[in-house]
Order: structure tokens, then sequence, then C-alpha cells
């Protein structure tokens, strides 16, 4: 359930240096180092196209396999296996060329034989990839030669090298990569103990830049408290993501310790099916949106953490436009609106509402809310496995709460078929248009000007955007801060002798 | 069976566990297909049973790791947690359970008593944080929680590891184990054979070992080998405040993936295990009571 859980997907806050934890003086840190990572993601296999959950991406991205094209932490999108590429004048044929001399931890020479069968192991039908969606322009790879590949697209792809960073480039003779792995990363798998913890070691034979660490250890915690209490008895030394913010006062202000903020991209949304009466009016949807203390609620759950949005778009992306004034906090025209809709006496819906937090408090909170307006909420507690099949598959809700932790998911609301129903015309065209943009800036054009409709639609219930905390010792820097697409580069971390 | 059928009632598909947003209709079918919950549930039970015959309980789901793998792995976690726990709880229990039997009169026998009845009220997640709070983070003499990555291999570090949740599992069955002894005592030293030992010249002490002991562990042990069966997935909540890979938190991973093959096979080794516990303290009670190995014969 990768795109459920509540770790962020994220996009750089602050480009450049401001968005790096500080760097070590030189030389004064152990290349030789341990670094014991503490997360709450354990991976459940070792695929990232079988069902294996964000953390496979947290401790194998960039590490233990790469792709064609990096997203760094800062956001952008940067060559890693291609030394150059260029795009026919129509968009449709992209020409690779891949950095000699990169090998895999197996020994084998990276070919394009190895990318065209990475790449069809993402676009398989069997695959479980959450990317496989996007790559479904790609109609033909080629291999010319060892170090070319050429992909051939049905429609132009502005997004493509963005698409192929969630690719890794797997070994094409290795053999069950669910439980061992053959990738060309900076660091090799030396031991996985399921339930527990998950060890990697320095790849001595690594094309790149060498770790700046010998030796890296993910150990999961299922209980958040565990996880805190390991930090504070230096079991662990840095922490990828902390979820409860009451246990943040223990490591702020402490000179042991430090914290980070960084800017994420996981949104809790009230998403309405908006198919359904009396969520297909719109005024229903604005009224509830005005009736809805949103800066209450993210104060009540995260503190001073978290930023509020109008809409699914954070301030990371390029298409980002302060939208939170389209339709403020304002309980009498949220009335009025209801009244305009026939809805004067108000009405009863049932809110499904996954049972992991924050979804209970939410409901709650939204339900004394709506009260205000006469809106009676019926809170139905559900697991995560249930909102699947009943609201993600059937499409059998009323409203709902999730979080979405995907980048760039604006584009789910050019698709009539995705579970929250929202469909209007213009805004599938501008997202459909914004793909098959020529140029960045047209992409971008597009993309905002969706962005807007959407949130004049108030197509869901925006409700905030989550912080995205690291915390570690403070003797370890140079993790990533953004952890985007859940990712956690290992290589740069450096412990003080 | 009943246990069959009812995971599979449960709403949810175990495909959904290996899928996100984004996963279209084919990716759905194709995924129930793998893990053949596309299957009519007689044919899954048939293909259960076949396999359970041969002592293959299959591959995850999720993980695709063997089963009966993982659960050895597992069990290296919660065979030694829960056995020590059980030890150090009856080396606890059992002479302070007569103390505040045979001294009930006294002050420290009540005290006995008293703090007997909180730990049975203290819930064992909060037992558990108290625990960490005092030992790990305030002394720093245990780790918070984990265990090593190579396992019992690093000898050292698995044993201190161990220490504090053992010591939270042992007093939690220590405070009602302690109760049971109380008043199994409390029985005997008002029964006739005491008065009777007495009579014929033993000291009280003398009459409670000879004969107390003996008579008032056979429903001890009953107890006993109800609690130890109900520990082993009862760990679960010791798992996870301690971080530790056992039984428990395997079976409630996969409870909440729908990961059928693994909570299958949990739950028939466990019972497995329960059943074993039950015919052993059933013979231990049998060595302890001539009277019950009459039975047989009779």
């Amino acid at each position: 359930m990768q795109l459920f859980n509540s770790r962020a997907l994220l996009v750089a806050a602050l480009l450049g240096s401001a968005a790096i934890a500080p760097a070590a003086l030189a030389q004064d840190f152990d290349p030789n180092a341990t670094i014991r990572i503490g997360s709450l993601y354990e991976p459940q296999n070792l695929d990232n196209t079988a069902g294996a959950g964000q953390g496979i991406n947290e401790a194998f991205n960039g590490n233990v396999y790469e792709a064609l094209f990096q997203l760094t932490d800062a956001g952008t999108v940067e060559p890693k296996l291609v030394e150059s590429y260029e795009a026919s004048e129509d968009g449709l044929t992209y020409t690779f060329k891949l950095k000699p001399g990169v090998t895999f931890h197996s020994g084998d020479p990276l070919t394009a034989a190895d990318v065209k069968y990475s790449i069809e192991r993402v676009t398989a039908e069997a695959s479980k990839s959450s990317r496989k969606r996007s790559l479904s322009t790609i109609t033909g790879i080629e291999t010319p030669d060892d170090q070319t590949v050429v992909i051939k697209l049905s429609a132009r792809s502005i997004s493509l090298p963005y698409n192929l960073s969630y690719v890794w480039i797997v070994n094409d003779k290795a053999t069950d990569i669910t439980a061992t792995e053959d990738g060309t990363g900076p660091y090799t798998l030396s031991e996985w103990r399921r339930g527990s913890a998950l060890a990697l070691a320095r790849n001595d034979k690594y094309w790149g830049t060498a770790p700046t660490n010998g030796e890296v250890i993910y150990t999961y915690f299922t209980d958040a408290t565990a996880l805190n209490n390991a930090l504070l008895t230096n079991a662990v030394d840095v922490v990828t993501s902390v979820q409860s913010p009451d246990s943040l006062a223990q490591f702020t202000g402490n000179p042991a310790y430090t914290v980070t903020e960084g800017a994420s991209t996981t949104k809790e949304i009230l998403a309405y099916n908006d198919r359904v009466a009396p969520f297909d009016n719109v005024k229903v949807r604005k009224a509830l949106a005005r009736a809805t203390d949103k800066a209450k609620l993210l104060n009540s759950i995260w503190g001073d953490y978290g930023t509020l949005i109008g809409s699914i778009v954070p301030p990371t992306d390029p298409w980002y436009v302060d939208l939170t004034g389209v339709d403020p906090y304002d309980v009498e025209s949220a009335k009025a609106l209801l009244a305009e809709a026939g809805y004067a006496d108000g009405f009863e819906f049932t809110l499904d509402t996954p049972d992991y937090d924050p979804h209970p408090i939410v409901a709650q909170f939204l339900q004394a809310e709506y009260a205000k307006v006469g809106v009676k909420v019926n809170i139905n507690i559900i697991t995560a496995n249930e909102w699947y099949t009943k609201i993600y598959q059937e499409k059998n809700f009323q409203a709902t709460l999730q979080e979405h932790v995907n980048h760039r998911d604006i584009v789910f609301y050019g698709n009539p078929d995705f579970y929250w129903g929202y469909n209007n015309p213009e805004v599938v065209k501008l997202i459909a248009d914004a793909e098959a943009a020529p140029t960045e800036a047209d992409q971008v054009a597009k993309l905002t000007e969706a962005n807007k409709i959407i949130a004049e639609d108030a197509a869901s219930n925006w409700l905030y955007l989550y912080p995205q905390i690291v915390v570690s010792a403070a003797n370890v820097t140079g993790y990533p801060v953004n952890g985007l697409n859940s990712q956690f580069f290992a290589y740069g971390i450096k412990k003080a002798q | 069976m009943v246990l069959f059928i009812l995971l599979r009632l449960l709403p949810g598909d175990p495909a959904n566990a290996l899928l996100g947003v984004g996963a279209t209709a084919q990716q759905i079918e194709a995924a129930r297909a793998q893990v053949g919950s596309d299957q009519p549930i007689w044919m899954q039970f048939l293909t259960f049973i076949g396999n359970l015959a041969r002592f293959d309980l299959g591959a995850s789901f999720v993980s695709k790791a063997g089963v009966l793998e993982e659960i050895g792995n597992r069990m290296s976690v919660t065979l030694p947690l829960t056995i020590l726990g059980f030890l150090v709880a009856i080396v606890i229990a059992v002479p302070l359970g007569i103390v505040a039997a045979v001294k009930s009169d006294k002050w420290y026998g009540a005290a006995i008593s008293v703090v007997s009845q909180l730990g049975i009220a203290i819930p064992v997640f909060w037992l558990g944080i108290l625990i960490v709070t005092v030992f790990a983070i305030n002394l720093r003499i245990f780790p918070s929680g984990g265990f090593p990555l190579k396992g019992w291999a690093n000898f050292g570090e698995a044993a201190t590891a161990m220490v504090l949740p053992v010591l939270t599992v042992a007093l939690v069955i220590a405070a009602s184990l302690l109760r049971y002894v109380r008043s199994a005592t409390q029985d005997v030293i008002g029964s006739d054979f005491i008065r009777t030992a007495r009579a014929l010249g033993s000291s009280f002490p003398e009459a409670l070992v000879r004969h107390g002991i003996r008579n008032g562990a056979v429903p001890v042990i009953s107890i006993l080998g109800i609690e130890l069966a109900t520990t082993f997935l009862g760990a679960v909540v010791v798992e996870k405040v301690f971080a530790l890979p056992g039984l428990g938190s395997m079976l409630l991973l996969a409870i909440q993936q729908r990961d059928y093959p693994n909570v299958q096979g949990v739950l028939f080794i466990s019972t497995l295990l329960v059943l074993l516990i039950g015919f052993a303290a059933d013979l231990l009670q049998r060595l302890i009571d001539p009277r019950l190995r009459g039975r047989i014969h009779s």
C-alpha cells in the first residue's frame, strides 16, 4: 500500500544548500562509520515492482539500485546511469547513451539489454509498480548497441526522464530479486532479517563517488515510541520520518540532536465521491470546504509544523499557486451555499475513515465542524485493506479520508475513473495536453490552469500538507531532509569521529 | 477449517497488499490470480489441506518467503522470550505466593497481594514503556529495543536485547500466577491432610513442603499451561514495544495484509504448540499426583 502510508513523498522545500543538513567539516568524519537509520517502513520484499511498499524505496533507491535518471532530494531530475540523451523533434523518440564502465554488484557490466529488461519489468503485465501507468506511452525499446537505448513513444511525454527515475536498472541475468539484489549502486545488501533490520555494505567497486561511510543499517520499528527511544538511547543515529509530533519535544532544544523540517508532498484529503449526491453539487463541496477551520485542525495535529493548502498541489511543484483564499473558513457563507444548493436543513453522510492516525482524529474534528452548519457526519472506521477494496476498487462510498503521498498527483484529477470520480472535461484535456506539451513552460502553464479549476470546483477538501521531519544525533550529517519519493540516500551521510 | 473460512470472510483481498493507487483492473486481476484469491473458497481449502499434509505451509503472498522458514526465524525470538519470561515468573511468583498465603496476617503478606493485584491491572504496553524509561533511557543499562541482525549468532547482544522484554513478560505473568499460587496454598493450608500431618508430629513448614507443595501444584500447573499458551501470541504487545521480530508481530502484520499463508502458518504452528503444552502439563500433573495416574488404569 505504498501510496497510502503516511511517509511523505517529497519535493525539496528549499532548493540548494538550505535544504541540506549542515555538512560536516572536511575530514573530521569517520569514513568507515556504521550509520544506523531508524524507520517505520520495513520493506515487505526487495522488489519495487512486486508490492514491497515504500520501505524498499527508502532503503534501495540510489543506494543499491540506480535508475537512468535520479530524482534528487532537491526535487530536480538529473542523469544517473545516462551519459547523454536527446529527443527527436516530434518528441516520440528518445536516444540514451549509457555511462561507460558501470558494473553490477555481481560483476557483470551494464548494457543496453539490462535497461530494456528493467523498463519492461515495470511495464509488464504482472508488474505491480505504481508507475506502470505513467510509462504506458512506451511502444518499443531498441538496443542498437551495448551503450545505446532508443525508446519509442506513442505520444509526447514530457515527464519521461522523471518517470524513468522510478525504474531501477536491474541485471537482466538476476534471479529472485524479491529476496536478493543485483544493482549498480554504491552499496550492496549484506544482511536482511525480516521484521527487524536490513544492512547495506559499501560497494568498493562502485563506478561513481564512494560513500562517506562504510555501512548502513536500517532498523525497523512498528511503534513510534520504540523508535524514539532507540534514538534517545543512541541505538539509531537518524530517524527518517517522525510521525508523532508530541515526541519532538524530547529532541528540539537538546544539543545532542538535530531536528530538520523539510518539504512534504503528503496531503491529508477529505475526498468526496463526486459522482453521488450531494457531492455532485459543487456548492455543497464548497460549503464544506468553507465550514472547515483547517488552521485549527493542522495546529491540533501537528502544532507549529505542516502547511495549509488550497488544492492538491504543494508549494514545491512548479504549477503551485496559493489557492487557500478560494474557499476560506467562513461558517456563514457555508450555510448560505448549502441553502442555495437546497440543503438549508443540512444533510447526513457517511465518512469512511481509515483506522490509523491521523484519520480518526481528523474525522472527529470534521464531525464537530460540520455539525455547526447542520451537516451530520457518521464516522465509519475501516482498515487500510478495506479502504482499498470498498473505496479504491468498488468506489462504493460517500466521502473518505486519505493521505496522498504521491508526487505530482494533480494528474489524478484528469482521470474521471479515479476513485473520487471528479470529471471536468476541461481539466481532463488540460492535464492530457500538459503531458504532451513540447516545452516545460507550456506544461507548467497548463497544469497551473488545471490547478486553479480544481480549486474553484472544490473537487476535494484538501485539509493540510504534512511536515517532513527528520531527527538525528548531532554528530551525524549529510542525510536527505526531504526524502522525495520516500528515498533516503545514505551515501552522503557522515558521522563525526 | 473454521480458521480458514473466517479469514476469508474478512473484507479485503490479499491482492490489495501488493498494489497501490494507480493499479488498473488488469493488475488487480493478475494479482488475485497470483495469490489464488480468485479461486472459489473450497478450492483454496483443498489446496491448503493438500499442502499441509506434506507439511508445506507455502510461501507468503507479500514477501514471497517460505512460511515455515520465516516462522523458524521468528521462533528464535519468541520461544526464548516466552520460556525465559515464564521461568522468571515462576521464580518470582511461587515463593511470593506461598509467603502471601502463609503470612497473610502479616503486613508483607498483604503487601504482596496488593502489589500483584496492581500488576494485573497494569496494561502490558504501559509496563513495557515504564521499564524502558527506567532501565534503558534513564539508567542506560540495557538497550531500549531491537534485536541484532545476526540473531543468536551474536549471542551477547541478543542476550542483552532479551533482558527487558523477558522482565516485562515475567512481571505480567508473575502477577496473575501469584494469585493462583496464593489461593492454592490457602486451600492446602486449610486442608485435612496438613492438619493430619501436623497431628502426626510434623512442623508446619515441614508439612507444607512435604505435602502442601505437591497438592497445591496440581491446579497451578493447569493454569501455567494455559498462561504459557496464551503468552506465545500474547507477547505481540511486548514485541511491539521492544521492536522484536517475533511470531506475534508476524501474525499481526499478516492479518493486516490478508497474507493468508502467513496467518495460517502461524496459527497452525501455535495451535500445535498449545496442544503440546497442554499435553506436557497433563503429564506433569500425573507425575505429581499419583491419583491422576491411577485413572489411566481404571
